[in-house]
């Protein structure tokens, strides 16, 4: 017995990494993306590879994937020496990436999706009955063939079966080594169970399974080995059982973030009610009671589809509620309209900042002052830095939520996703918004802005302002709020103090006392 | 005690690259029409006196105000393919309506604007509230001005246009010191310029026109008034039609096809002078040199002595270089 | 989280389910209507003499045939300005060497067609390796094209011989050959958009260039193949045009505003300028809606100026009958 395991023991260890990198250096123009970084992966493990915004993973994983060509530095496949000048022949070789915003055609169907440049064809004409049983046969090898079916159309797909269309293409291309780039960014928790059961299927099969993740939590349920990099180099490989977040974070910034969450609110903060939803509804949402009061930031929980997103909507006269009433500061009121919404106070800070936040090609001073300005007449003179009443808006702004820039006159799209969520930030402060809705908040952004929008929404609420903020990260909601909604199938499922533990929050967020699927999960999942 | 007034190596070199980095952001349409403008000058000496450039910028008049127009609709990331059949119907409408009668100038001028407002509100309008993609509306819109035009008029130019109302297109002031001449037409220019640079650069006007070009989504969620902007836009570009159909009108002929083709010139003129198809970058001054520059051309082939129906090829040709040096020197920027 | 709202009406899912694109609704809406007022207002023929109702698609062959051309230059997202002149060089070139000599027109016919593929690539090559947008592009060879035309032809030159006229006037059986060979390339457009390799990659290069650049498509050779396409099919129109005229006139393109109206039918017919969804099917039934309505016009005596505004509101109401609905902000 004590002689199998001490073979199997050394086996593993000396087991060949199935895919390796050696002394990789990239610089970009004035900048040195990855700095001699040499890591091993192994077969049948799966690695998540942390670190700050610009610490160098998506360089890296652009040069294993073949979309980057490395200054210096070689990668080796299976133990022989590769190089790629194009995705397509890592793709070929094995290694496959799943990018963040994926790589899919939204008016085509998932066999067309799958099959994208490799559709079986006799002198050009596609055999269309054998790509659809090709596109089925790979839907089944990961076992979700009954959930997506290779004639729809991927832009009737959630997101999370657009990722398992995804992975069916890196299956079908027989990948032995999987990147994926923040795959959990945009699930829900339930969701992100079934990817890590997934992931763990495919694990087995013996592939590598490479992942970049700012979302701790998962990084530690799914991962067996993590990778830090920090400024394009490498600090360590350690083996997750061996290491605690702490740790982790500590690695990354190099120092330790004390309060990964602001303290939360103390009774005597919380003020009058300013905002108070009663019997609300729309096609989407049923009853809708809630109050929320000044300097209190009320946590929205929920999963994915249960109506945190559309009440937000609701709120801000984006699809306005058809039933009920709304109470702003007592008084009683229909948004009908964005515009209407911030003429009364209320800010939005959307979920997606790229499609929704965001104006790319502007410089990053009219992004700031977009709100405030819509609410002057239309052909009234503008000033560089702000309106007739504040003219130096931007400047006191952008230092108060902190934004990292040589100049407030580059284009927004240049900005990392931190920055940019600070300029949509400052943007809402400029219009004098009294309750700030936050919609994912952090979601995409690095440990170290994360830390400092949490902060940054704390000081909001000092100043009196209220603060309904959605979240599908449940350390964040339980580390925010100081009081929970939990959302159910479009309506409230119920309410929840601070401090409640994921398990509370979770039971609720799936249907409460009704027995499901999801619920055993969720019990299984958090033991 | 204070920085010494000579300067150093080290200062010079610094100088020297901030002008440098300054040079770099000229947008290339100036240096393209001025070194175009140069050759003119030379072929032609009477570009070097100010009688010739002020008729060159007078006869490039027209197109200049159709571009800005034009410009504001682009930046907002649409198209306003209509503005050269409303130049149809101004000069073909006028001319019918005045009649050779001086005194109906002032009425044939204010209907032509309150008919270019009509236009402009329904562009907008359908654009805005039966979502219908601007080519199409606009081209839908070209289909409709240009018939009516046509329908009103029976198929051919009838009437007289009145030496006052030709006079915005034709007339100058005279005995203006050091230049002589100076055209009602480029006077018009200058004021329509001005007012175009404030309210799209200095006023929320042309930054929310920006905003919805560049992501109308955002812009929405941020509480600008999307549609209303839009409408304006459009209301603008058929304003700015009728005006330059006005100068038009003023020294050229009257014809069934005075408006043909002018829409395209006008994009074209944009896209030179840096405005982007799809909107969210655009500037009056930048798309006026674009106009300066596409006429520059077409006089600078005049010149050459190039045969008529060869002037069309290579119009085309200098079109797509204009084009492609702007998109090729912005990709390099980047 | 956003939600979109499917409408839950039957007669819409029955439609996608069999993949009629809904513009054919409209047509039918539109030949009723016309076929009703023509009833009141003049003799009804529309509905009773067949050479009137077989008239309605001889006048969209020609349209039909580029349209056909366009339909897959939009798809891939991109646009081609220039047909209506190639369209008139075609016209022109051919009746020049075809001098009314029946054993000139193989010869014309290659020639033409070879100018044809030869201005499809220059467009491609300039869109693709130049990174002009395609709207500038054509529109600069189009000027181009014009240009050669007029220093080169500058009146009505050559003719037809009567052989050559089979195309346009002659019928198998009760039905034109000109209609059938629009369907002939209609079932081409359609069966290389949906069946072949080249179709699959046109839709993906104008959904998604990025995607389709990353999944190794050479999306450059696709996009200068859809150019030749429109380019041929424009030849094709041009040579029907052709054989209706006996001879060919410089004007025959511009004039029938063969460019702004393939466009135009194209996006009625369902096909989004944006690119990357669409088809030829639709792009046919919005070219037969102009054919009715053109038919319509005249048995109602409709003044000719009258038509072109008619048209510029039915262009705007078809497109507006799908749009309206949608969620999101047009530009």
């Amino acid at each position: 017995m004590e002689e199998q395991k001490k073979n199997t023991e050394e086996a593993s260890a000396q087991q060949e990494p199935l895919m390796e990198v050696q002394n990789i250096t990239k610089r970009f123009p004035g900048v040195l993306a990855l700095d001699n970084v040499s890591l091993k992966f192994m077969p049948g493990e799966v690695h998540a590879v942390v670190g700050e915004n610009g610490a160098g993973k998506s360089t890296l994983m652009k040069i294993m994937a073949g979309a980057y060509f490395p200054d210096s530095g070689e990668l080796y496949l299976s133990g022989k020496k590769v190089s790629f000048s194009h995705p397509q022949e890592a793709q070929a070789m094995g290694i496959t990436i799943i990018y963040q915003e994926f790589n899919l055609l939204p008016e085509r169907t998932v066999a067309h999706n799958i099959f994208l440049g490799r559709e079986p064809s006799t002198f050009g004409i596609v055999d269309v009955g054998k790509m659809n049983k090709q596109a089925e046969d790979v839907l089944k090898e990961i076992g979700v063939e009954k959930m997506i079916s290779p004639t729809s159309l991927v832009s009737s797909l959630s997101v999370a079966e657009q990722q398992l269309v995804e992975i069916a293409k890196a299956i079908s291309f027989r990948a032995k080594v999987l990147i994926m780039d923040e795959p959990t960014a945009a699930l829900t928790y339930t969701e992100v169970n079934l990817l890590a059961g997934l992931i763990g299927k495919l694990k087995d099969r013996g592939m590598s399974i490479i992942f970049i993740s700012h979302r701790l939590v998962e990084v530690f349920d799914i991962a067996e080995k993590i990778t830090v990099l920090k400024d394009g180099q490498l600090v360590n490989t350690v083996n997750t059982k061996d290491v605690t977040p702490a740790d982790l974070v500590f690695m990354m910034v190099g120092r330790t973030l004390d309060h990964y969450f602001p303290p939360l609110g103390k009774p005597e903060d919380f003020g009058e009610v300013v905002l108070r939803v009663k019997d609300a509804s729309n096609n989407f949402l049923k009853d809708i009671n809630f109050e929320l009061r000044k300097g209190e930031v009320l946590g929205i929980a929920g999963l994915q589809g249960s109506g945190r997103t559309e009440m937000a909507q609701a709120i801000f006269g984006v699809v306005p509620f058809k039933t009920g009433s709304v109470e702003l500061h007592g008084k009683a009121i229909t948004i009908k309209s964005p515009s209407h919404a911030i003429k009364n106070r209320l800010g939005f800070v959307t979920e997606d900042r790229k499609a929704e936040g965001i104006i790319p090609m502007q410089p990053i001073r009219d992004n700031m002052l977009l709100t405030v300005r819509s609410t002057q007449p239309i052909f009234g003179a503008i000033h560089k830095d702000g309106i007739r009443k504040s003219r130096n808006l931007v400047p006191t702004l952008g230092k108060q939520v902190d934004i990292r820039t040589d100049s407030y006159d580059r284009e927004a799209q240049f900005l990392s996703g931190g920055n940019q969520q600070k300029v949509v930030l400052s943007k809402w402060l400029a219009s004098d918004a009294d309750v700030f809705i936050f919609d994912e908040p952090t979601r995409g952004i690095d440990v170290e802005a994360k830390a400092g929008i949490h902060d940054m929404i704390r000081v909001l609420t000092k100043n009196g302002i209220a603060v309904l903020m959605i979240s599908s990260e449940l350390p964040e909601i339980i580390g925010m709020s100081d009081r929970v909604l939990v959302m159910w199938d479009g309506h409230i499922e119920g309410e929840l103090p601070a401090k409640s533990s994921e398990h509370e929050i979770m039971l609720m967020a799936t249907g409460g006392k009704k027995d499901n699927k999801y619920q055993s999960l969720a019990v299984a999942g958090k033991e | 005690m204070t920085a010494s007034t000579i300067p150093t190596p080290a200062g010079t070199t610094k100088v020297l690259r901030s002008l440098w980095e300054g040079i770099k952001r000229i947008p290339p349409v100036y240096p393209v029409f001025f070194l175009i403008f140069i050759i003119l000058g030379f072929l032609s000496p009477s570009y070097q006196t100010a009688n010739g450039i002020t008729a060159f910028l007078r006869r490039t008049s027209p197109l200049a105000i159709l571009a800005i127009g034009e410009m504001m609709v682009l930046a907002s990331g649409g198209f306003d393919l209509s503005i050269g059949a409303i130049v149809t119907l101004v000069v073909l409408g006028s001319s019918l309506l005045l009649n050779n009668d001086p005194a109906m100038a002032f009425p044939a001028i204010m209907i032509m604007l309150g008919l270019a407002v009509v236009i402009g509100l329904v562009n907008g309008l359908v654009v805005s509230y039966l979502k219908i993609p601007s080519f199409i509306a606009t081209l839908g819109m070209m289909l409709l001005v240009k018939g009516g035009a046509l329908y009103w008029v029976g198929g051919a130019p009838r009437g007289y246009l009145t030496e006052n109302w030709r006079a915005f297109g034709r007339g100058y002031f005279e005995n203006v010191p050091l230049i002589g001449r100076f055209p009602y037409a480029l006077l018009a220019l200058v004021v329509i310029g001005l007012i175009s640079y404030f309210i799209f650069h200095w006023s929320n006007f042309g930054k929310q026109v920006l905003a919805i070009g560049d992501n109308v989504l955002a812009s929405q969620l941020s509480g600008v008034k999307v549609r209303l902007v839009r409408v304006i836009t459009f209301v603008i570009s058929s304003l700015f039609a009728v005006i330059g159909g006005i100068m038009i009108g003023g020294f050229g002929g009257v014809n069934v096809t005075i408006g043909e083709g002018l829409e395209m010139q006008s994009i074209a003129a944009c896209v030179v002078g840096g405005a982007l198809m799809g909107g969210g970058k655009g500037s009056v001054p930048n798309v006026i040199f674009g106009a300066f520059t596409m006429e520059a051309i077409f006089n600078l082939l005049n010149l050459l002595g190039l045969p008529k129906p060869y002037k069309d090829a290579v119009q085309g040709l200098i079109i797509i270089a204009a084009v492609a040096y702007v998109v090729l020197s912005t990709r390099k920027k980047r | 989280m956003t939600t979109t709202t499917v409408s839950g009406n039957w007669f819409k899912k029955f439609l996608r389910s069999v993949r009629i694109p809904p513009v054919y609704i409209f047509l039918i809406v539109i030949f009723l209507g016309g076929g009703v007022l023509d009833q009141i207002f003049s003799d009804g023929q529309i509905f009773t003499n067949q050479a009137i109702f077989i008239n309605i698609i001889v006048r969209s062959v020609a349209l039909g045939i580029v349209a056909v051309g366009q339909t897959l230059v939009i798809v891939g997202a991109s646009i081609d300005l220039s047909v209506a002149y190639v369209i008139s060089i075609t016209a022109v070139m051919s009746s020049y060497i075809m001098q009314g000599e029946p054993a000139n027109v193989p010869k014309a016919i290659l020639v033409v067609f070879a100018i044809g593929a030869l201005i499809g690539l220059v467009n491609g090559l300039i869109i693709t390796k130049l990174h002009v947008n395609s709207f500038i592009t054509t529109l600069g060879t189009s000027l181009i094209i014009k240009g050669i035309i007029n220093a080169t032809f500058s009146n009505y030159t050559g003719s037809v011989p009567k052989s050559f006229q089979y195309f346009g006037y002659s019928t198998i059986g009760p039905i034109p050959v000109a209609v059938i060979v629009l369907l002939v390339v209609v079932i081409a457009g359609w069966l290389v958009l949906s069946r072949t390799k080249f179709g699959s990659h046109l839709y993906a290069v104008g959904g998604n260039v990025e995607v389709a650049r990353l999944s190794g498509l050479r999306t450059d050779r696709v996009i200068i193949g859809a150019h030749i396409l429109c380019s041929m099919t424009a030849v094709l129109t041009g040579l029907f045009l052709v054989s209706r005229l006996q001879s060919g006139s410089p004007w025959v393109g511009p004039d029938g505003l063969y460019d702004l109206e393939s466009i135009a039918t194209t996006v009625v017919g369902g096909t989004a300028l944006a690119g990357g969804k669409g088809g030829v099917w639709g792009t046919l039934a919005g070219v037969l809606i102009f054919g009715v309505l053109d038919t319509v016009f005249n048995q109602l005596g409709v003044n000719p100026y009258l038509k072109t505004v008619l048209r510029g509101a039915i262009i705007v109401l078809a497109v507006a009958s799908y749009t309206y609905r949608s969620k999101k902000e047009a530009a």
